[in-house]
Order: structure tokens, then sequence, then C-alpha cells
């Protein structure tokens, strides 16, 4: 039954495709780090080349799906270091990784991330080794209104980040929401809030938005600083640089359940780590936040979306190497990738391509080691950018951002859309407002919308169909049960557990 | 010089030829305008003829491909209307979905007269597929279920509202009588692959797609195909599937894949790309890419393509107001 596998380690442990995987490590991780170039333009710079280089199928895929996994890796680098999220599923890791870096824990959280990050790929790879064309028949069952059903679940989950200050929180997800509808209505073909632009038929871009809320609102607050001279270098001198065995083991727990959140959240199409990383996050800190840190630097906070986000990235794969369908933006260029190649992935791929499906998956067990043996050592070196004066430093990622979104579109629309953004972002932000659930809201906006129209569609308007499979019930009950047990827990747990004390 | 040398062989090749009377290698840089991101079928399109072009020996100099995604292919349309006219080195790949387009109006202020068309190199088939334990055997069976209850059977396709897989299957509902057509409950889905998974999951009756999406999931014994919008059936291994047509539907809506380029070329201009399509189609290494991609033979150039086009466009056109009325 494992064939392909044993054959694909054959493929992957030939030298050049081990220095494909190494490559496609190292650069993945640069192009996640960098603000604005992420995965999707990584694979996109690199696809072209591969081919161009003449580099069979396997060899291609494998320098393609390292770069995938690293960057995810890589993600989380500027979302510690600068409370700049390098790509989409990095959001959720500025929440409790900035606060660690300003705590002079730069260097521990960058090998707390890698470690999360490792364990969460690692149990993801099993599953889609283990289970793909199983998991391939859950993917089926989703349906719109199964997947309406999981929106709202990932809305309520949300409630858990209200901590603070619930109705901002509220008004931010209500915000992006509102911003995911701009575009071509696919409904209807109508056209939102574009102002007759064509440049934003097809909507607003999810870089575009990330790099503008995050990227350009952080470079505003400094030039503030810098006007009414303040104390910039706020950020604590760097301590420690490696991660210790007993916070590693204090998050063991986050760790897996959210490798497993992760990886099941990947598999279905159209989701994908951003997606992954929120559940994860909020979950753990429904579960294990007794004293209220999660935001202000708790390394569980750190590790969950860690965890999550590389374990969606591998669980993406299920459905684009069984169904041919792309989980995540960056799987729907790796499948135009295969394509280039004359691989037509879907059902008969495992039967047909045992050598193609065997060399990757084996490539992401072996990438996947040498991203953490490559991120554990580099944890010290990276954290030291921080010693860079943040004058040079922000306006540097700043000019990186700018080329980015750039060379994505190829249109100076981007970029003003971008500093539009930038400076709402900015305005946001003075009035208290956290950007995490503007940009959920954005992201599960667009699918939930989107989903509840199919589902009323098919119904003829009948509301009853988002109540009638199991799954759905399930979803809803489990999206009930995220908003009100806290509310009682809370409760009982003052009865039962006076002494409750972090560990 | 690569530009001599290539006239020289073509005359040789062919003793007289239109070439020799004047066709002329580009003098602009060779750059291919894919209107999508890397990974979508135009980019496939651009990618693989590139690649074609130096196998079917019409240039050993590289063709670029520049990506330039939006507004399904507006953006490169308007691009090439607006600032490439007479650029002798461009092309821009091209399908249906163009076609569809231009009938709908949706390219602002432009029409198909804008740009110069200049050929196809195959052609993927519409198919009308349903999974593979549904009780719907045939086409007049579909229709009939249609024509006692409209919203009896639901649909699902890969392409947008009035997008081709739409307007495909309510051209054939509309042919075979059904109506009205506008109440057809027709759903869309990011890729064909999603609208499939639909079906598959018994959240949707029946896809409509493009056989070369198709025929993995028949070939897993997951769909059943009811129809292919072909003239007549395809080549093996499929030829066991049945047409529209003989089914008593004259619908056909071949997917093209092909070219355009700027407005204002001259004649030798135009003459040097046809003649490279041409060649590339007749290419082993592209007949290889058409085979394992599941694309059909579909080979049009020149004026008739433009004929072609004129009547593709127009069939479009109807239908979409069919349902806009």
């Amino acid at each position: 039954m494992f064939d392909f596998l044993i054959q694909g380690f054959g493929v992957a442990l030939t030298p050049l495709n081990l220095g494909l995987a190494f490559l496609g490590a190292l650069l993945g991780t640069l192009f996640g780090a960098l603000p604005g170039i992420g995965p999707i333009n990584g694979i996109a710079i690199l696809m072209p080349l591969a081919y161009t280089l003449g580099l069979p199928a396997e060899s291609a895929l494998i320098l393609l799906a390292g770069i995938y996994t690293g960057s995810e890796y890589g993600g989380r680098m500027s979302s510690i270091l600068l409370n700049v999220p390098g790509d989409a599923g990095a959001v959720m890791t500025t929440l409790d990784g900035h606060p660690l870096a300003k705590k002079g824990l730069a260097g521990p959280a960058l090998g707390l991330s890698a470690v999360s990050s490792f364990i969460g790929a690692s149990v993801a790879i099993l599953g889609l080794t283990l289970f793909a064309p199983l998991l391939a028949i859950v993917a089926v069952k989703f349906g719109p209104a199964e997947f309406f059903a999981l929106m709202i679940f990932a809305f309520a989950s949300m409630s858990a980040m209200m901590g603070k200050d619930p109705l901002k929180t509220l008004i931010g997800a209500v915000l992006g929401v509102l911003i995911s509808t701009v575009g071509v209505d696919s409904g209807t073909g109508v056209l939102r809030f574009t102002f007759d632009m064509p440049e934003l038929y097809d909507g607003i871009d999810f870089v575009v938005m990330i790099i503008g809320l995050f990227a350009v609102s952080e470079i505003l607050l400094m030039l503030e600083h810098a006007f009414r001279h303040d104390q910039d270098g706020e950020m604590a001198p760097i301590g420690r640089v490696m991660v210790k065995m007993s916070e590693v083991l204090y998050c063991k727990w986050a760790i897996l359940r959210s490798s497993v959140i992760g990886f099941v959240i990947g598999v279905l199409p159209g989701t994908g780590a951003s997606v992954a990383s929120a559940v994860a996050y909020t979950t753990e800190k429904r579960i294990s936040d007794h004293d209220n840190s999660f935001g202000t630097g708790n390394m569980r906070g750190l590790a969950a979306p860690e965890a999550a986000n590389n374990a969606s990235a591998a669980g993406s794969f299920v459905p684009m190497l069984t169904l041919g369908i792309p989980g995540s933006g960056t799987t729907a260029i790796l499948l135009g990738a295969l394509m280039l190649y004359n691989i037509n992935p879907g059902p008969m791929m495992f039967r047909e391509q045992p050598m193609v499906v065997g060399g990757l998956i084996a490539s992401l067990y072996i990438g996947n080691v040498m991203l953490l043996l490559l991120n554990l050592p580099l944890a010290g070196v990276f954290a030291r950018v921080l010693q860079v004066p943040r004058w040079l430093l922000v306006p540097s990622v700043a000019i990186l951002a700018f080329v980015g979104v750039y060379q994505l579109h190829s249109d100076l629309m981007a970029i003003y859309l971008m500093l539009a953004i930038g400076v709402f972002g900015y305005l946001l932000r003075k009035f208290g407002f956290s950007l995490a659930p503007v940009v959920l809201g954005f992201v599960l906006g667009g699918l939930m919308e989107e989903n509840l129209r199919r589902a009323l569609s098919i119904s003829g308007g009948d509301v009853g169909i988002l109540f009638q499979s199991n799954l759905s019930i399930g979803l809803w009950i489990a999206a009930a049960l995220v908003v009100l047990v806290p509310m009682f827990a809370g409760k009982l747990k003052a009865k039962f557990l006076p002494a409750a004390k972090p560990s | 010089m690569p530009a001599t040398r290539w006239s020289a062989a073509a005359c040789l090749a062919v003793f007289v030829s239109p070439w020799c009377l004047g066709a002329e290698f580009p003098q602009n840089r060779l750059e291919c305008l894919a209107p999508a991101d890397p990974g979508g079928g135009w980019d496939f399109t651009c990618r693989q003829f590139a690649a074609s072009l130096r196998a079917a020996g019409v240039t050993d100099q590289s063709m670029q491909t520049i990506n330039m995604a939006g507004a399904a292919g507006g953006v490169a349309f308007a691009h090439v209307v607006s600032k490439r006219q007479g650029n002798d080195g461009t092309v821009v790949a091209a399908s249906s979905s163009n076609a569809t387009r231009l009938a709908q109006d949706q390219y602002p202020g432009m029409s198909a007269e804008d740009v110069t068309w200049l050929g196809t190199l195959g052609a993927d088939y519409a198919v009308i597929a349903v999974r593979e334990d549904s009780p719907i055997a045939s086409l007049p069976q579909l229709l009939d279920m249609l024509k006692s209850d409209v919203k009896s059977v639901k649909f699902a396709g890969g392409s947008g509202v009035l997008g081709w897989d739409q307007i495909n299957l309510l051209r054939v509902l509309s042919q075979g009588g059904l109506e009205p057509i506008r109440d057809v409950v027709y759903l869309d889905f990011n890729n064909g692959a999603s609208a499939i998974t639909q079906v598959l999951g018994g959240h949707l009756d029946v896809v409509v797609g493009d056989i070369s999406e198709v025929n993995a999931f028949r070939e897993a014994g997951q769909l059943r195909v009811l129809a292919v919008l072909s003239d007549e059936r395809l080549p093996a291994p499929l030829e066991n599937l049945p047409t529209a047509k003989e089914q008593g539907i004259d619908v056909v809506a071949p997917n093209w894949r092909g070219f355009y380029a700027p407005a204002g070329l001259s004649d030798a201009d135009k003459r040097f790309w046809i003649d490279a399509i041409d060649r590339v189609y007749a290419s082993d290494h592209w007949q290889e890419i058409m085979q394992r991609n599941g694309l059909m033979p579909f080979h049009v150039t020149g004026q008739a393509f433009e004929t072609f086009l004129d009547d593709q466009i127009d069939a479009l056109r109807q239908t979409t107001r069919l349902i806009q009325q």
C-alpha cells in the first residue's frame, strides 16, 4: 500500500532532489520572512524558472513544495520581530509572538515557533500519508451548507479573542467582512463598491490587505513617534537566544491540538492557513489561557497558530492531490505547475503518477526536517535583526513590501490601495482596535457569503438546508458551545477550582 | 541573424509560399501575455506555446511569458488595445472565455475588432456529466425532468455567472425546448474541480465543465458523461461518449485555446504569427502536449478564425439575452 512512498523516498533522496529540497526550504524561509513576497509570489517567481531549466516534474514539485512549506516557517519571523506578518497564515502569530520579542525573548520565540511548526507539519504529513484517499471523501461531504456552518463556527471562535474590548473586536470583524464585499458579486455579477475602477473588480487582494494593514500602519506609527521625539527603542535587549526544553514541554498539548486542528482545516478546500491558525489560536485561548495572558506574550499563544498554519499547509495537499482542488492560493499555483508538466491531478493521480505523489510526500518529510535544522540555529541570527535601528529596519521592510505588491499586480493602483488601507489600519490602531479580527473578518466574510448564497439557491431560499446534514448540525452545536460554555465555565471554575494557577 | 535564416528556410521548405512574399520576423521583443497568474490556463497556453515555438524550429529566440491578471482577461485586453498597437512581437493567450466576455460587453468600450485574431491551437469540449449512480441517463431525460419541474435538477459549474459553463448549459437547455431558462438553478464555483466535488458529494446533481476537467473522474468511475458538446464524437479513448447532437440537440461548444495580437499589424507581421501557429500545431511537440492535457483537434487561423469567432460571439450573445430579458 505504501509502495508509492518507498518509491517516493527513492526519488526524493537523489542528490539533485535533496539539493532542491534544501534550496526550496531556504528560499521559502526567506520569501516567507519578507513581507509581501510570501509563498504565492515565491512559487510564481520560481515556477517558470524550474520549467525553463528543464527540471523533471518530481524535482520541480519538490522545489516548489519546499518553498511552500518553507515560507510557512519564514512567515513567522517578521510577525514576531516586527509585528508585520510575512504572509496570510502568520497574522495570528503577531498576537503573542511580537509581545514576546518586546520582552527580550525574540530568540526563544523564534525557536519555539520553529519547533511548533515542525511538529505541526509532521503530524499533518503523517495524516496526508495515511489518510489522503480517505480524507478526500470527507472533503466531498462539505457542501455549501456545511461550509457556511464551518464559517459560523470560526466566527464564534473569534469571540474568544474578545478579551479586552468585545465591542472593538466585533466592529473590527464587521469592517473586515465589509471590505470582503468589494468587487464583482459572484452570485449576480453586480459590481459592489468598485467605484467604476476595473482594478477593484476582482476585489481586494489578500496580500495588499495584509501589507497595508500591518506594514504600512507600522511605518506610520513609527513616523508619528519620530515626529514627537518619543523613545522609539522600546524593544528590550536580546537576552537568551535558545528556546528551553521546558518551554517546549509547556506548550506540548497546545502544539498537538493545534496540529490536528490545522490539518483538518487544511484538508477542507478553500480555507487554508489563515483560518486554521485563527481557529487554533482561539481554541487554545479557550482551553489553556487561565490567567488571561494570551495576547501579552504567552508561549502557547505563539505555539498554537504556528503549529496550525504549518499543519494546514501540508493538509491542503490532500484535496489538491486527490481531487485536483486547490486548498489554498498557493496550492492553486502548484496545481498550475503540475499542469505545465502535463500532469492532471485528480482521483487518478495516486494510481497514475505514484512517482510524483510519492516523491512529493517524501520531500515534505525531508524538507520539514531540513527546515527545523535550518531554523533552530538561525533563530539567534534572526533575533539580531532587532538590533538594527527601527528607523532603518521598518523602511527596508516597507520597500520590500512595495516591490512585492507591485510585482504581484504590475499595477500602481495596488500600491495606492495598499497605502489607503495602511492609513485605515493606522487609524484603527490609534483608536485601540486589534487588526487580527479585521483580517479574519475579511477572509471568513467572503467565504461565508459565497457559501450561504450557494446553499440558499440550492434550497430555493429555504433556510432549513443549513441544518440538514449531521455535519452541519455538529458544526452549529460546536459554534454554540464555543460561545456559551465559557460563560458558564467561568463561574463553575471559580467554584470548584479556586486554586487553578498558571504553570 | 535569425530573421533571414528563418525566411530562407521557410522559402526552401515550401517552394512558393505566402511567407516568401513577405512574412517578416518581428522587430519587437517576443512576448506572450498571459492574462492570468502563473498556473492558470492562459499561463499554460503561453508557456507551452513558447516552448513549442523553439521545438518546432520557428525561432531560436526565447519568448517571454508576461503575466497580466485581472478582470478575467480585461486588464490585458485593455493594455493591448491602448498600449501595444502595432507591436509585432506580442501575442496574447486567449480562449472562449474572451468570446464570452466580448459577447457580454464586459470589456467596457472595447470589441473583438480592436485586436488581431490569429488562430487556435486546439480545444477542450464542454461536457455535461452526472454522478455515476445518478438516475439521469440521457440528455432528453434531463430535459423532461426540468420541463416538469425546473428546480428538480441543480447544476454546478466552474465559471462565474453568465460565464462559459453556464452559457453552454443554457444553450443546450433552450435548444432542447426548456422555457424560460432563467429559472434553472446554476451554482458557480472557483474552478471545475470544486464544482465536480459538489456533484460527487451529492450537494448538486449535474456538472457542466470541459472534458479535460471531467475525464479523470470519469476514468475513476465517479462521473458519467451525459453529453459532449462537439460536432462529432471525440477521438479514442473517448469515442463512447455521446454527443448532444446525436441526442437531438445541436449545440457545439469548443473551448478553444489560441491567440490574438495587437491591432495595426502589417500583413507580413500577421502572416508570420499565423504561420508560427500553423507550424507549432503541426509539430510533434505540440501534439503530445494536446494529448496529455486532453486538448482535442481544433485548428483555425486567420480569416477562418475571425468568422468562427464572430459566430461564437453571436451565439453566446443570443443566449445571454435570453437570460437577461
